[in-house]
């Protein structure tokens, strides 16, 4: 468990950045936090769409939504995803809501 | 990084075979990290249980997969696998290489990583063992800029393809293997370097049904090349394997007297639909009774040959056991052309065919082998405008639990009772 210090607040994460108490301990400047390490330029609207679908997702249903999912419900393609999150909605996005770090065998 | 003591592990560097732990310490002498994985290792030895935490989300800007991140439980003990994540690089089709790329690939591992390697993955990757997380964007611009390699494919998307050494060396290849898993690898990179399906997905192809990458078990699509006119046989050549100037299977089984080659008990009783039959001297195949099934071939590779009109079946569906238990893939096209001259075109629209479904209706984390399990093989063949053909199964369904569609049936479903009542009082 480290811990990442950013404009005075501190922040539990483990050895990915991802936050060990998710969304609990989340806040706007955990996102530019992670703006600052994830390749994220001016974070926009379209940043913000992203993290509240995922976060509305995960707090109806526990889990992060499929990619399919994410797609549909902020209306950007894939590759919009890509271009707003350098790392991909899992290592990115996810990351920046505060959502659990993926599992499985990735 | 010091040595540390490897009681269990110098045991596995006796005996013939070449010995990992041997390896290791060779490259821990330019590599001390290496201790430190030989440290690591010996403590699980003892302990009985793995020493790697769980799971690990690291990558490389632009790409969600192709970086396996591992970290140690352990790392104060052993500082040198404190991050040990796994690069996979893409191999070329059927794994040639020359000695300038593995120079150059080595020297960019050394410099970057551990210097350990695993040639190859199982589905084909190069791997490249341990090294920290702030190596990975240095490793890849290099891999990239210095080599033109790409990583290899992680996560929910399409892993890396792999094939049989196909038309390269071998005389039963039905089409070019490498050529088909070359032109798939580039067409759907973005498939394989951003995930974006419910789970993983994978290609393979092997040159006929010997199938040497097997991809009937190990992909989600199999590509298995196989020929739809006659066996070729050079009669001359039959004679020779009869009187021994040829050895069968090209020799295959010398280490072993098993008497002389005999073409009754070793050819046409072993011929599983018995199509095949000696008259006088001349050996005859009831083509149209053959199955294709590759033995009579690889007994005589000197005498027989497959058909000229070559292509290739298409089998979907294979998987290890999680969640539903483990699969083959099952027959979905017996027979389709696969031509480089089209790029590939019927293959490439099939595979976008089960994609566009799958993507939809697949749920997470289920393989597409579970989703045409769950739905029925009916609907995936509908979905797929595939006509239903006996080919496509093994034997008939036993149960009659059968679904007809409403439109099959003469009145459909809207039955009122009391009609019924009028011929058959309660």
């Amino acid at each position: 468990m480290a811990t990442i210090e950013h404009k005075g607040k501190s922040y539990e994460v483990d050895e990915d950045g991802f936050l060990t108490r998710g969304m609990e301990q989340w806040d706007e400047n955990w996102v530019e936090f992670v703006k600052s390490v994830e390749g994220i330029g001016d974070l926009t609207d379209e940043h913000k769409k992203v993290i509240d679908a995922l976060q509305e997702y995960y707090k109806k249903n526990g889990i992060a939504p499929m990619v399919r999912i994410l797609s549909k419900t902020t209306g950007f393609p894939l590759k919009r995803i890509y271009e707003l999150f350098p790392s991909g909605p899992g290592k990115g996005a996810c990351k920046m809501a505060g959502l659990p770090k993926p599992t499985g065998c990735v | 990084m010091p040595k540390h003591n490897t009681p269990m592990l110098d045991e596995l560097e006796k005996g013939p075979w070449p010995s990992f732990v041997s390896d290791m310490k060779r490259q821990a002498e330019k590599k001390p990290e290496v201790w430190d994985i030989l440290g690591q290792l010996e403590r699980s030895y003892e302990d009985k249980i793995t020493h790697w935490k769980h799971g690990g989300i690291v990558g490389v800007f632009g790409y969600g997969g192709g970086i396996v991140g591992r970290y140690s439980d352990l790392p104060k003990q052993f500082p040198g696998v404190e991050h040990f994540h796994t690069v996979r690089v893409n191999q070329p089709s059927a794994k040639y290489y020359s000695t300038k790329n593995l120079r150059q690939l080595c020297d960019l591992w050394e410099k970057h990583g551990s210097g350990m390697t695993n040639m190859h993955g199982s589905t084909g990757d190069i791997i490249l063992l341990g090294t920290r997380t702030e190596h990975l964007e240095p490793f890849f611009w290099d891999l990239t800029h210095d080599m033109g390699q790409d990583l290899g494919g992680s996560g929910s998307n399409l892993r890396t393809p792999a094939d049989c050494l196909g038309k390269s060396r071998c005389e039963w290849s039905c089409y070019d293997t490498q050529a088909a898993c070359y032109a798939m690898t580039m067409k759907y990179q973005d498939e394989i370097h951003r995930p974006a399906f419910p789970y993983k997905f994978k290609f393979k192809f092997s040159g006929c049904a010997n199938d040497c990458v097997a991809a009937i078990a190990r992909s989600d699509i199999a590509v298995i090349g196989t020929w739809r006119d006659d066996i070729r046989i050079d009669q001359a050549a039959v004679q020779k394997y009869i009187a021994g100037e040829y050895p069968s299977n090209g020799g295959a089984h010398k280490g072993r007297d098993w008497g002389a080659f005999d073409i009754k008990k070793e050819v046409l009783d072993l011929c599983p639909t018995g199509c095949m039959w000696m008259e006088g001297k001349e050996l005859k195949i009831d083509n149209a009774e053959c199955t294709r099934c590759m033995h009579c071939i690889n007994v005589m590779p000197r005498a027989l040959r497959p058909g000229l009109q070559q292509g290739a079946s298409i089998c979907v569906g294979a998987k290890a056991p999680i969640l539903d238990g483990a699969q083959f893939a099952t027959l979905i096209v017996p027979f389709m052309e696969i031509s480089e001259e089209n790029d590939f075109e019927s293959l490439t629209e099939f595979i976008e065919k089960v994609w566009d479904w799958w993507m939809e209706v697949g749920k997470n984390r289920e393989r597409v082998g579970e989703t045409m399990q769950r739905v029925g093989l009916p609907t995936f063949l509908k979905v797929m405008e595939i006509e239903p053909i006996p080919q496509h199964v093994k034997e008939p369904r036993s149960n009659p639990y059968i679904f007809w569609q409403e439109e099959e049936v003469p009145g459909g479903w809207e039955r009122d009772v009391v009609e019924f009542r009028k011929r058959h009082a309660a």
